[in-house]
């Protein structure tokens, strides 16, 4: 860890107890097995596309364990499927998005707890901002989660959510997933200094990396951050130092910009096999608990798969009828015409 | 907070009905009253707090809401807007402000890509009722940026409603009408007429949508909106010394346009000349003309006419007045409609 960065005061919590460490292990090998399904998936003609989070597992369920889910909020881009399903979001209802069914997802932002899946790389980064200065003024106590990667960091708007929300001391945790490429550029051609994190000095705020392949020291640095937030301090950076083990996206060719020698090294130790192998060795967990795991996982990426295959396109009508609340005679006569000439053909 | 605002704030109280405001004091009338009645409403922007803003809109607003309600914020247009979407999916009402029309460009992914979309991204469960109030157009000689037309690109965004007041009265009106829907409305202020006076009667808004008759004429329709509303009611007073009877139509709302209305008006008159500061090549002009021909195409006289602005950059200072269209442009441009022989 960068000793120029401003620290994170450690927050006076228990560590994490056996429970919640198989718990934690549980919800990656659900994860690990979604996600490589999903592209399987896409090869097999049931959804036309995916962006795989392989490697990232350990990043994204270690830092969306840290939510409070009562009264936080998360906002993702488009490959968080790890905090969706630590979150609890219904994974038919957000996988949707994948399946072209509907852009933001089919699940409930506001029930959920879970901004719509966002496109635009650093789209999101400022809602957070705005969602947690609206805590300040509300006096409530939520804390925002904002997720964002390194391609991310090199957008406008990335500057102007940190300066906004140390200004406005809003309780924010900007958590970057550093996986060390944009589609086809690496960090080095993209993060001037070599961390986001420490951009947060500038900021006057605290800024941290962590290894985000190891998923206590994540959920630790992530749930310090949420404290320092809470405790009305204002906003933290967190960046977490992981690899992008699959293509960009299903569309992609990793071997057009880097080897799989080039991956085997830079790519780290497994952050599954990491965590497998410090339950072992303390005792957490055994053969039978990882045995149980990898079949739950499988039966859950069953009823997902069945619930995606059975999703049938929505009603036409519905690219009208969310433009807006309250709907404009040009749009209505729109859509009624829309209606009679599909009809008609 | 200057006197002045300080004696409209308090003159508030009294039980008038029929005040004369400025076009400024009735939009701060307006925040001041949205902001007293409804407590999810917060307003914010570069200089919007103690300084009352640049054109002093929230002049007095911070000192009596409080800086919860009214605030600065860094000098940065994407992060107001951005901002103003989370705040939107916590439920408040936001009013930022963009300074200038021109810096509305700064925002346009927060504007185009979030605020337009949200709710249709969240299928209706993610509300953006947010008002951009836009201080917008011409006419006062400032510098670059300083002075655009952008109510086609907003106009043509799915998702966002456009609307435009040209006197004070509908600028009261329509700001807390906008501020009280549940989708997010461009609220574009005609900056030049900022400190023209009008009657503004608080007890009867009138009708809050749509298109509004504020002169009615036989031979002719001049459709204008925001500053040129004014500028065409001067055109009307010219051409009736010749005996041209011209109805002004101010459009007011420019998205959704009240077709309605301009097929009423048309079809009276049969004869149009739209007006607007907008580059005239796919401005709105073009969206009006169309719907004009779509209602009245069996009776119409003469093709409708455009009298805009040009397909350049909005000039500086000393060419405004050769930008802006003017009396001259106007009346030749009804010359050109009356004259128009088929064949």
């Amino acid at each position: 860890m960068d000793s120029l960065l401003p620290a994170v005061a450690a927050a006076d919590a228990a560590p994490l107890s056996p429970g919640q460490l198989r718990e934690l292990y549980s919800l990656m090998a659900a994860v690990r097995y979604l996600d490589t399904s999903a592209v399987a998936w896409q090869r097999q003609g049931i959804i036309p596309g995916y962006a795989p989070e392989l490697g990232q597992e350990a990043a994204q369920v270690g830092s969306a364990y840290a939510l409070d889910t009562a009264r936080d909020f998360a906002f993702p881009t488009y490959r968080e499927m790890g905090v969706a399903r630590t979150m609890g979001v219904d994974m038919v209802a957000y996988m949707s998005t994948h399946k072209a069914t509907w852009h933001g997802g089919m699940y409930d932002p506001l029930a959920s707890r879970l901004a719509p899946i966002q496109a635009v790389v650093a789209g999101s980064v400022l809602h957070a901002v705005g969602w947690a200065h609206g805590q300040t003024l509300s006096g409530g106590q939520g804390v925002a989660l904002s997720y964002f990667g390194d391609g991310a960091s090199s957008q406008g708007d990335v500057h102007e959510a940190m300066n906004f929300a140390a200004v406005m001391k809003a309780p924010v945790v900007f958590f970057i997933q550093n996986n060390g490429w944009a589609i086809s550029v690496p960090t080095e051609r993209q993060v001037a200094g070599g961390s986001v994190a420490a951009r947060a000095a500038g900021y006057g705020i605290p800024g941290t990396q962590v290894d985000g392949n190891d998923v206590v020291a994540v959920h630790e640095a992530t749930r310090n951050a949420f404290a320092h937030c809470r405790a009305g301090n204002g906003p933290v950076v967190v960046e977490a130092m992981t690899y992008r083990r699959g293509p960009h996206s299903t569309a992609d060719d990793p071997g057009r910009y880097r080897s799989l020698d080039d991956e085997r090294i830079d790519a780290g130790e497994d952050p599954l096999e990491r965590l497998r192998e410090r339950l072992l060795a303390e005792g957490v967990a055994d053969e039978a608990f990882f045995m149980t795991a990898n079949q739950a996982a499988r039966a859950e990426e069953e009823a997902i798969r069945t619930g995606i295959e059975a999703l049938g396109p929505r009603p036409g009508n519905e690219m009208f009828d969310f433009v807006f609340q309250e709907t404009t005679p040009a749009l209505e006569n729109q859509a009624t015409r829309w209606r009679e000439e599909s009809e008609h053909v | 907070m200057s006197e002045s605002t300080t004696a409209l704030l308090e003159a508030g109280a009294r039980d008038e009905q029929s005040v004369k405001l400025s076009m400024q004091q009735a939009l701060n009338r307006a925040l001041d009253e949205i902001l007293s009645t409804d407590p999810k409403t917060v307003v914010f922007g570069e200089d919007c707090g103690q300084l009352g803003g640049v054109f002093r809109i929230t002049d007095g607003l911070q000192a009596k809401h409080g800086e919860s309600r009214v605030f600065d914020t860094p000098l940065a247009e994407s992060g107001i807007l951005g901002m103003s979407v989370g705040l939107a999916m916590a439920g408040f009402h936001p009013i930022p402000e963009v300074q200038f029309d021109g810096f509305a460009y700064p925002a346009i992914n927060q504007i185009v890509c979030q605020i337009a979309r949200m709710n249709y991204r969240s299928r209706g469960t993610l509300p953006m009722p947010i008002t951009l109030r836009v201080p917008s157009f011409g006419g006062i000689r400032a510098p670059e940026h300083h002075g655009e037309s952008l109510e086609a690109l907003f106009a043509h965004v799915p998702g966002l409603k456009v609307v435009s007041p040209s006197d004070p009265h509908d600028a009261y009106h329509l700001l807390k009408y906008a501020a009280s829907r549940p989708d997010p409305v461009i609220f574009m202020e005609p900056k030049s007429r900022y400190w023209q006076k009008g009657d503004v009667d608080t007890s009867d808004a009138g009708p809050l949508t749509g298109a509004r008759i504020v002169r009615p004429g036989r031979h002719l329709t001049l459709v204008a909106w925001g500053a040129m509303v004014a500028r065409c009611l001067q055109v009307a007073e010219l051409a009736a010394e010749d005996g041209i009877d011209v109805e002004v139509l101010d459009l007011r709302w420019l998205k959704p346009i009240d077709a309605e209305a301009l097929a009423t008006s048309v079809g009276k008159t049969r004869r149009a000349v739209v007006v607007h500061e907008a580059p005239l090549t796919s401005g709105l002009g073009a969206e009006v003309a169309q719907l004009i021909t779509q209602s009245c195409f069996d009776t119409l006289k003469a093709p409708v006419e455009r009298v805009t602005g040009f397909d350049v950059p909005y000039p500086s200072g000393d060419l405004e007045d050769e930008y802006i269209p003017n009396i001259d442009r106007i009346l030749l441009g009804i010359q050109r409609v009356l004259e128009y022989r088929r064949g």
